[in-house]
């Protein structure tokens, strides 16, 4: 239908164009015989019907691409897009595959970057935690009591309204505390792990000939199932749920993010299997988001995964978010369902399927300019962030589960996501600058011009947690959509957010987008405005009206 | 910081006294960024804030002030046939034009600042940075001869009615400088249209009439005559010399009557009458080059803008019904204040379209119908305040048909 719109109105505009010059130069004629104009009439006239016609033979070929069901990287056009001419065809390793090019976004450098090596696992207490599942109701069903010793696998809680997916310890020992919040909802549960894991062993179904239903109550019962992250709104799907494809990134491109292709090794079998089974539980495609920056070749754990579609991206941060990728490849529409997950979980659910064993080792970055010894902890899923920070710089700092731009702060005593793979300590920046705003005498990370940065592009930085100027009403316009590489517009997202405009909200996207997309606009916006909360706001009430 | 503690010992109670604490406020983040620390979101942010922001955009005019400023004493000794090299007698000029210039830009800041302040402290929120801006631009666009007490209605009439009305800084819909200089236009025509008002220092600019001094000018008549330079002696002006501006003399007699009085030269770099910031075209573009290099502004805007009136130049030309007309459309650009409207008043972000294909129909259109009110309004010749304004109601309808068109898209996308 929209195609045949657009068919009318390139047709119409063609006709009302060819009207109207011909109107106009024959008026000029006659008034001054201004020749001049004529002839530059005539020509843009000429100009208009030429690119009118390959507008016209565009949208014919577009019509046919889509009635063969084409993909969006295969259609055919009739002229290239300005991308595809000057589109450079990305590093040797992508062999000369498609390469999805981002040209927006921005890199921030940061000092305290890990190197490639494990240090010894400091981490003793281990936490699940009830907060970091989206939809459930505050106070779960808990089934394990203090002093309890459990095995990694055991059920540890289920939630009130649905105890089919069970939530299970990521490591044996013994549960020696259930700490409760504001409203005594309960936030973690917190285990003394053992040194050596002992693991449950289930009984899980064949990944290839079970049935879908049997893998989905095994999963669910093995606490697999709520690793799964369910776009929009990232909540854990209800077991009904079937989603329209899944998206794995397999790289990270937020600052000191850790290295994929380096977490992965030792579980390249585990992946693949992981990457077998999630490609049992969807009537559409698992897809891979790879690493197409430059630099060394991914891991093969990716590059040569099977059972799954590969899109290759380049670009700088958020090329590695996963929703940019979804962006570009098979976007969120109304009513769709998608399902991410991360590199290390899709191994936790390749282990459970393939040796029925509940294995959620962790290998986490603890990076920063605050931490003396940046490095990569092997660890497990929920691992006490205070005990593996201990050696930290002098001066206040704050700790920060996940990367500088998306992570949450981390309190006395915390412990580590479900989703986190980093670890991040910065400077506090409570100090006063004088004239600051005018005259900056220490380096800060910016996208600004009015900045001396763009001489640097490389120069790395400590960052602290200064807001650098207060908050204000939106100003400027144009500032998110230059490190935003997806077809959004985001302030004006937000300002639909921000008035309650549900049908603008869903109209300009709400549903492709998750905190971390927006966080890069968050960090340069000159109004320091809260985006990922108001977005958060926005999401939670479209599920609500849902 | 022996500076930071004594200011944190003078800070006024907010209760008490809420117009002292807002002023204290912001004189305090004005002098030290403030200590406040990133919660929830991002933890690390840009340096870029909105201070930062406006101070560039002020930078960005500095050269027109600086110009603007002198050629205010320039125009002045023309009208009377005294120092006619541009350089000659530059103490007197560059005197000339402070003194009446500072009585514009204090009183736009203070009457300006005093409401935002005020407004400030009634909302609790603290002074936004908008007026830094608006304060400057005023006296660019106001004829140096304005009584100082229009100036201030005018001012409050823009910043109450049109920006504290609707919320502050960045809630207005109309550019807040040219809604002041509209107020003039419309309230008190006679002192901003003609040929009298560019030419400052005289009571009107009839042959004989003898340039009008006050006590500033003895005071500086003082410093000089001691320094042993030339002074303030009070001429007449020049018979036969009109103050008419390019724009008037080619409404009158089309591109060879705007050729007999100036030269294409002096108009490129502004050596002629007309508001103190617009005459300069070498130096508005280096501003306007700032503006787009440090991404402050918006060069669709710009580009398209000029595009919007190129081409309305052209069909004009093709046109040809009056003498006006007849100005060929590249000489249009040397005559008036197109290139001070482009570089600062049409890329206000508030009041601008904000997405990018709006932004480009919205500077388009203020080009393309600017040029018509120029050209063809028998009553003013110039056009770019009125299209601004007019466009700047239409910004929010520009951003809708985008918006809607990327809505139906999406929906579209199946």
């Amino acid at each position: 239908m929209q195609s045949f719109r657009r068919i009318a109105s390139s047709f119409f505009t063609l006709f009302l164009l060819t009207f109207s010059t011909s109107q106009l130069s024959a008026q000029a004629a006659e008034t001054s015989g201004n020749v001049y104009v004529i002839a530059m009439l005539v020509i843009v006239g000429a100009l208009i019907l030429v690119s009118a016609i390959l507008m016209l033979s565009e949208n014919f070929i577009q019509l046919e691409a889509t009635k063969a069901d084409m993909d969006a990287d295969q259609k055919k056009s009739l002229v290239p897009s300005i991308n595809q001419l000057w589109q450079s065809s990305g590093p040797a390793y992508t062999g000369g595959d498609h390469v999805v090019q981002l040209k927006k976004g921005h890199d921030i450098f940061l000092n305290g970057e890990a190197p490639l090596s494990v240090s010894a696992n400091t981490s003793k207490r281990y936490a699940v935690k009830p907060t970091d599942y989206r939809g459930m109701a505050p106070i779960p069903k808990v089934v394990v009591a203090v002093g309890d010793e459990i095995k990694a696998g055991d059920v540890i809680f289920h939630d009130k309204k649905d105890d089919k997916v069970k939530f299970v310890a990521p490591i044996s020992g013994e549960v020696v505390e259930v700490r409760r919040g504001d409203k005594r909802a309960i936030t973690d549960i917190i285990i003394l792990g053992d040194s050596e894991v002992k693991y449950k062993q289930f009984d899980p179904p064949s990944i290839k000939e079970g049935s879908r239903e049997a893998i989905v109550d095994f999963l669910c019962e093995a606490g697999a199932w709520s690793m799964i992250n369910e776009r929009p709104f990232d909540v854990v799907p209800s077991p009904d749920s079937e989603p329209k494809n899944i998206f794995i990134s397999t790289f990270d491109s937020a600052p000191l993010a850790p290295d994929m292709s380096f977490i992965i090794q030792g579980k390249e079998e585990a992946f693949q299997k992981g990457i077998d089974t999630l490609a049992r539980l969807t009537s559409g495609d698992v897809h891979l988001g790879l690493d197409a920056r430059g630099g060394e070749a991914p891991s093969a754990a990716f590059t040569g995964a099977s059972n799954c579609k590969k899109h290759w991206f380049s670009g700088k941060h958020p090329s590695g978010n996963v929703g940019v990728q979804i962006h570009h490849v098979a976007p969120i529409n109304v009513g769709d369902k998608v399902w991410t997950l991360t590199v290390q979980q899709v191994a936790t659910i390749g282990d459970l399927m393939f040796k029925g064993i509940y294995n959620a080792e962790r290998t986490v970055a603890v990076a920063g300019a605050q931490i003396s010894n940046p490095t990569y902890v092997k660890t497990h899923a929920g691992a006490s962030i205070n005990e593996l920070t201990e050696s930290m710089n002098e001066g206040k700092s704050r700790v920060i589960d996940g990367d500088v731009l998306s992570g949450s702060t981390v309190g006395e005593d915390s412990f580590l996501g479900i989703k986190s793979d980093q670890i991040t300590a910065i400077k506090e920046g409570d100090y006063y600058e004088m004239f600051g705003w005018l005259l900056p005498l220490s380096p800060r990370p910016t996208i600004s011009k009015t900045f001396p940065n763009f001489l640097f592009p490389n120069l790395k930085f400590d960052g602290d947690t200064n807001t650098h100027g207060e908050k204000r009403a939106f100003v400027v316009s144009g500032q998110y959509e230059k490190v935003l590489p997806m077809k959004i517009y985001p302030q004006h997202l937000m300002k639909a957010i921000m008035t309650g405009d549900f049908e603008q909200m869903e109209g300009l996207g709400i549903y492709e987008l998750s905190e971390e997309d927006i966080a890069l606009c968050e960090f340069t916006c000159t109004s320091k405005m809260p985006l990922q909360s108001i977005l958060r706001d926005g999401l939670d009430m479209m599920r609500e009206d849902a | 910081m022996g500076l930071l503690e004594t200011f944190k010992k003078i800070e006024p109670d907010k209760k008490k006294s809420p117009l002292l604490h807002t002023g204290y406020d912001a004189i305090f983040t004005f002098l030290f960024s403030p200590n406040t620390t990133s919660k929830g979101g991002t933890h690390i942010k840009d340096g870029m804030d909105l201070k930062r922001t406006m101070v560039h955009v002020v930078l960005a005019m500095q050269l027109c002030y600086l110009f603007g400023t002198y050629n205010l004493g320039h125009q002045h000794f023309a009208a009377m046939g005294e120092y006619v090299g541009f350089l000659e007698g530059f103490h007197l000029k560059l005197a000339h034009g402070l003194i009446k210039l500072l009585p514009l830009f204090i009183v736009a800041n203070v009457v300006g600042l005093g409401i935002e302040f005020w407004y400030a402290a009634k909302r609790g929120h603290a002074v936004e940075e908008g007026y830094l801006v608006t304060g400057a631009l005023i006296p660019l666009i106001m004829p140096p001869d304005l009584p100082i007490w229009i100036l201030v209605l005018s001012i409050i009439f823009a910043v109450v009615l049109v920006k504290e009305a609707f919320g502050g800084t960045g809630m207005n819909i109309w550019n807040v400088a040219l809604m002041a200089r509209l107020f003039v236009f419309f309230a008190y025509p006679t002192s901003i249209s003609g040929d009298d008002v560019w030419i400052s220092g005289f009571e009107n600019i009839r042959a004989g009439v003898g340039a009008d001094y006050g006590w500033a000018h003895s005071l500086f008549n003082g410093l000089f005559g001691w320094m042993g330079l030339d002074t303030f002696d009070g001429g007449q002006v020049l018979d036969g010399y009109t103050g008419a501006t390019p724009l008037a003399l080619a409404y009158q007699g089309g591109w060879e009557k705007v050729t007999e009085v100036y030269s294409v030269s002096q108009m490129w770099w502004g050596t002629i009458p007309g508001s103190i910031g617009e005459t300069s075209k070498p130096f508005i573009l280096i501003g306007a080059a700032f503006l787009i290099i440090t991404g402050i502004a918006s060069w669709r805007i710009m580009l398209s803008m000029f595009v919007g009136a190129a081409l309305m130049g052209m069909i004009l030309n093709g046109w040809d019904a009056t003498p006006f007309m007849n100005v060929p459309w590249y000489y249009q650009f040397y005559m008036g204040s197109f290139f001070f409207a482009m570089a600062f008043m049409a890329t206000d972000p508030v009041t601008a379209a904000s997405t990018n294909g709006g932004k480009i129909a919205y500077g388009f259109l203020i080009g393309f119908i600017g040029m018509i009110i120029r050209v063809l309004n028998p009553a003013y010749p110039e056009g770019w305040m009125l299209a601004i304004i007019f466009i700047n109601t239409f910004a929010p309808l520009l951003d809708r048909l985008v918006l809607d068109s990327h809505m139906s898209k999406r929906l579209a996308r199946g």
